[in-house]
This record gives structure tokens, C-alpha cells and sequence, in this order.
């Protein structure tokens, strides 16, 4: 049995993969909005995969209209993770 | 009355460097772009003129048609920008799109392929394989909104993306075009399939029209032109480089890849492009010739040259530069327009490397080794044909005049 993740896991996997998209990593930070940060839907779908694959919880095309930050992003996951164990 | 078709921007990355100018320097000069039987872009740096993030979004053919079209614009746009981005086209044409994509993405459905990670599929496979990937990259950067589209027909398809872009702006749909073509596929699943139909050279010699010639060498790069209408043109004052002066187009309807061996397509292409240009052979300086280096091209070549320019064919310099930067596929068209249009300017006509040992009925002027003046008609600015054919039997011909 893996140990819990934390929501700092996951923000670190959340800005290792936006900085791999293209945003400079000194711009990501919880408040950068994905619209400043030019995250836009195939962004948001291969942050998905990697989610999935990292924590094994899912992001769907509905929860994408929910995120406006980055730190909005990291506590929808960290509920996610929390609802699944 | 239609617009008369000029152009006012040039851009390249070949195997023999990154831009116009140094392609043909470089050709004139002899060099040869070919390394171990591949023409790789090896100079190309695609971080020099891409984002990180359009680095991610784009497959190397986009990346090269995009600095190539960068280089263009910028020529084109030295005296003011485009004040009607409404009226820009972009279609650029390619071969194979987005292959290396596609390849790197099959082995992902392998059954032996490893678990999740390598399974998944990106989200970007679509948008960067679809053939129409550059020329909509490009509007997109460039915020041009005209008509955006691919044109293919195989290694004829940046002749005729530049030929269709021509007729838009002569029927006044557009004023400004970004066109040519654009290839990279030079991984082993082409290399292969391409050796499979015994067309690429074994020894990765190019020779065009010499006996010992042993098919293409397998290249990639871009070619990328801006075309505009006089009147337009005249309007911002742009640098006129050169005119498109006529387009002529056919198909062999003989065979999937032989060309036929009379050369009576490619003749009649030939023909519609000095028609549409209003012109004779004797008018003609130069011909860039398709000249892959395989057997059945180079004669069925030369035949086309013999039938459609008569006693004038053996006076004109005839040369290839395939043999100095192979084959470009859907790109080679462009690339050799924006060469033929140099040798025009500079009226000298870039040698065809390589070619030592003539054969019997190969018999034009190929300008073996070593570039010689242009002339035949001193004091007028001087006119060529650059030649493209493609599997499919595709026959597309550019007339073009140095500026005047």
C-alpha cells in the first residue's frame, strides 16, 4: 500500500508539468490564473494523463471549467485523492 | 485585366543551411548538403526560432515550414506590415505531414509496447500530424485570416501549392500568399519504404542525368515564399525579388510511380506553363530541373525538355539541385523555385554536382561541376522553368522572372 499523497505532492507534480507545457517556472505559482500561464484545453487534457498516471485519480472535461488557477487545480486533485482512499 | 504575381519574400532551410541566400551561395559554390546518403537540416536549430511551447505543438515539418515562412514574412514585410491580414493566404503544401509523429505514436499500440506510461496517446498527435498543420500554424502566428490550406501531390506539391496561391491572388481572392512546402520524415519506417521501391540511391551519391546515377538521396526542409499582387506590392512599396509569371500543371495518367517514358506529361505541363506565361522557348534561360537521379526520371526528363522547348532545349543551362541537397519531397518544389529565382537575379546558373559521365540521349546543357553565366538574352530580365513531378504522376511547372 503506497503511503497518502500530500497536496504538496501534488503541487509539485501540477508545476513540474506546466513548466514541461511551457510557462517559465519563476511564472507558476497557486494564484497564476491557466489563462495567464496560456494553458489551454490539450494542456489541460496531457496534465490529465499525467495525473492519472501519478495518483491514479481522474480530471474530466467538467472539472476543467471549474479550475481558473493553478492552485484551484491542485485542491480539486488533493479531493479527489482524499474521496478515493 | 488579372494581377501580375510577384514576389516580395523568400525563406529556406535546407540541408545546406538555414535561409534563402544561403542556398544558393552555398550551391553555386558546390557545396553538398548530403551526409551519409540523408540531406538532414543539420544546421536547423528549432529552439532559435520556436517557443517551448510551440516546439511541443508542432512536428518538425511545421517547425521548418514556420522558420522558413518567419524568414519570408520578414523579407516580405521590411518596407510595412500587410494592412489587410483579411486578404493573407497561407497554403503550404507537404508530402507526408506529420510522419515522424505518426511513427513515434504507432509503436505506443504495439502489443509488446511497456505498460500506462508509453501507451498513452498525446492529445497533440492530431494537430501535429494532419498535413494542413503548417500552413494553419502559421496563420495562426502570423494572424493571417485569408484562405489556410495543405495542397499534396506527393514531390509536385509545393509547385502546386505555389501555383494555386498564384491563381488565388490572380483572381483578386486574396492579395498576399504565404506559400511553398514543407517535409521531414527522414526516420528508418521512410527510409525503408522508400528503398523498398529501389527510388533512393545506394551509394548516397546524387548524380542527376549522369549514367552512374542510382536513384534520390532522401532529404527534408522548407521552402517558403511570399507572392503578392502588383498592385498591392506597389502600394507598400515592397522589394519586388522576382514575378510569377505563368503555371502549367498535368498528369501522366500512366502509372502509381513510373513516370511515363516518353516525358509526354511532363512535356505537356511544360507547355501550359509557357502558355500561361505568354511565352516561348526562346524566352527561356534556365530550367531547374526536377533531376532526382533516377534512371527513369532523368530521361523521361529530358524527352519532356526535347518536346516541349524543340532546338531551344539544347541551348538552355538545365540544372538540378538535387545535386546538392537530394530530395526534398513536398518541400523541393519551393525550395527550387526560391533557387531558380536567385540564379535568375544573379543570372548565373548553379551547376549540377556530381554529373561527370553523360549518357547516351542525356544530352542537354546540365551544367556539370561548375555554375556558368546566364546568357542568352543580355540586358532582359532573365526568365526560368523550375520543373516538379510526382509519384501519382503529378507534372506541375513554374515560370518565373527575375525582377525587372
Amino acid at each position: 500500500m503506497p503511503t497518502a499523497v500530500t497536496s504538496s505532492q501534488i503541487e509539485e507534480t501540477i508545476f513540474q508539468t506546466l513548466a514541461e507545457l511551457g510557462p517559465e517556472l519563476e511564472d507558476i505559482s497557486r494564484d497564476a490564473t491557466l489563462e495567464a500561464l496560456d494553458i489551454d484545453s490539450l494542456d489541460l487534457v496531457e496534465i490529465a494523463q499525467v495525473v492519472e498516471e501519478e495518483f491514479g485519480v481522474r480530471m474530466t472535461t467538467d472539472d476543467v471549467a471549474l479550475i481558473r488557477t493553478v492552485g484551484d487545480a491542485i485542491d480539486l486533485l488533493y479531493e479527489r485523492v482524499l474521496q478515493q482512499s | 485585366m488579372s494581377q501580375r504575381v510577384l514576389v516580395t519574400g523568400m525563406g529556406a532551410v535546407t540541408p545546406l543551411g538555414v535561409g534563402a541566400r544561403t542556398l544558393y551561395d552555398r550551391w553555386v559554390d558546390g557545396q553538398i548538403g548530403i551526409v551519409d546518403g540523408l540531406g538532414r537540416c543539420s544546421e536547423f536549430v528549432p529552439a532559435d526560432g520556436l517557443s517551448k511551447k510551440d516546439l511541443r505543438r508542432t512536428d518538425r515539418f511545421t517547425q521548418l515550414a514556420t522558420v522558413a515562412a518567419d524568414e519570408a514574412i520578414a523579407q516580405a514585410t521590411a518596407s510595412g506590415p500587410l494592412p489587410r491580414p483579411d486578404r493573407v493566404g497561407c497554403i503550404v503544401g507537404t508530402g507526408a505531414g506529420g510522419a515522424m509523429t505518426v511513427d513515434d505514436q504507432r509503436d505506443r499500440t504495439a502489443p509488446d509496447a511497456p505498460a500506462t506510461a508509453s501507451k498513452r496517446f498525446s492529445p497533440l498527435t492530431v494537430p501535429k500530424m494532419m498535413s494542413n498543420a503548417a500552413a494553419g500554424f502559421i496563420a495562426i502566428r502570423h494572424g493571417f485570416r485569408g484562405p489556410a490550406f495543405a495542397v499534396a501531390s506527393a514531390c509536385a506539391t509545393a509547385t502546386d501549392a505555389i501555383g494555386v496561391a498564384m491563381h488565388f491572388i490572380r483572381a483578386g481572392v486574396i492579395d498576399v500568399a504565404v506559400t511553398g512546402g514543407s517535409e521531414s520524415s527522414l526516420m528508418p519506417f521512410s527510409i525503408s519504404s522508400f528503398a523498398a521501391m529501389e527510388v533512393t540511391s545506394a551509394t548516397g551519391i546524387s548524380r542527376p542525368f549522369d549514367v552512374r546515377r542510382d536513384g534520390f538521396v532522401l532529404s527534408e526542409g522548407a521552402g517558403i515564399m511570399v507572392l503578392e499582387s502588383e498592385t498591392s506590392a506597389v502600394a507598400r512599396r515592397a522589394t519586388v525579388l522576382g514575378e510569377i509569371l505563368g503555371y502549367g500543371a498535368s498528369a501522366d495518367a500512366y502509372h502509381l510511380v513510373a513516370p511515363d517514358p516518353s516525358g509526354a506529361g511532363a512535356a505537356l505541363a511544360l507547355e501550359c506553363a509557357l502558355d500561361d506565361a505568354h511565352l516561348t522557348p526562346a524566352e527561356i534561360d534556365y530550367v531547374n530541373a526536377h533531376g532526382t537521379a533516377t534512371l527513369l526520371n532523368d530521361r523521361a526528363e529530358t524527352l519532356a525538355l526535347k518536346t516541349a522547348l524543340g532546338q531551344d532545349a539544347y541551348e538552355i543551362p538545365v540544372s538540378s539541385t538535387k545535386s546538392s541537397i537530394g530530395h526534398l519531397l513536398g518541400a523541393a518544389g519551393a525550395v527550387e523555385a526560391i533557387a531558380t529565382l536567385q540564379a535568375l537575379t544573379a543570372r548565373i546558373a548553379p551547376p549540377t554536382l556530381n554529373h561527370e559521365q553523360a549518357e547516351d540521349g542525356l544530352d542537354l546543357d546540365y551544367v556539370p561541376l561548375r555554375a556558368k553565366p546566364l546568357g542568352r538574352r543580355p540586358g532582359r530580365p532573365a526568365i526560368g522553368l523550375s520543373n516538379s513531378f510526382g509519384f501519382g504522376g503529378h507534372n506541375s511547372v513554374l515560370c518565373l522572372g527575375a525582377a525587372s
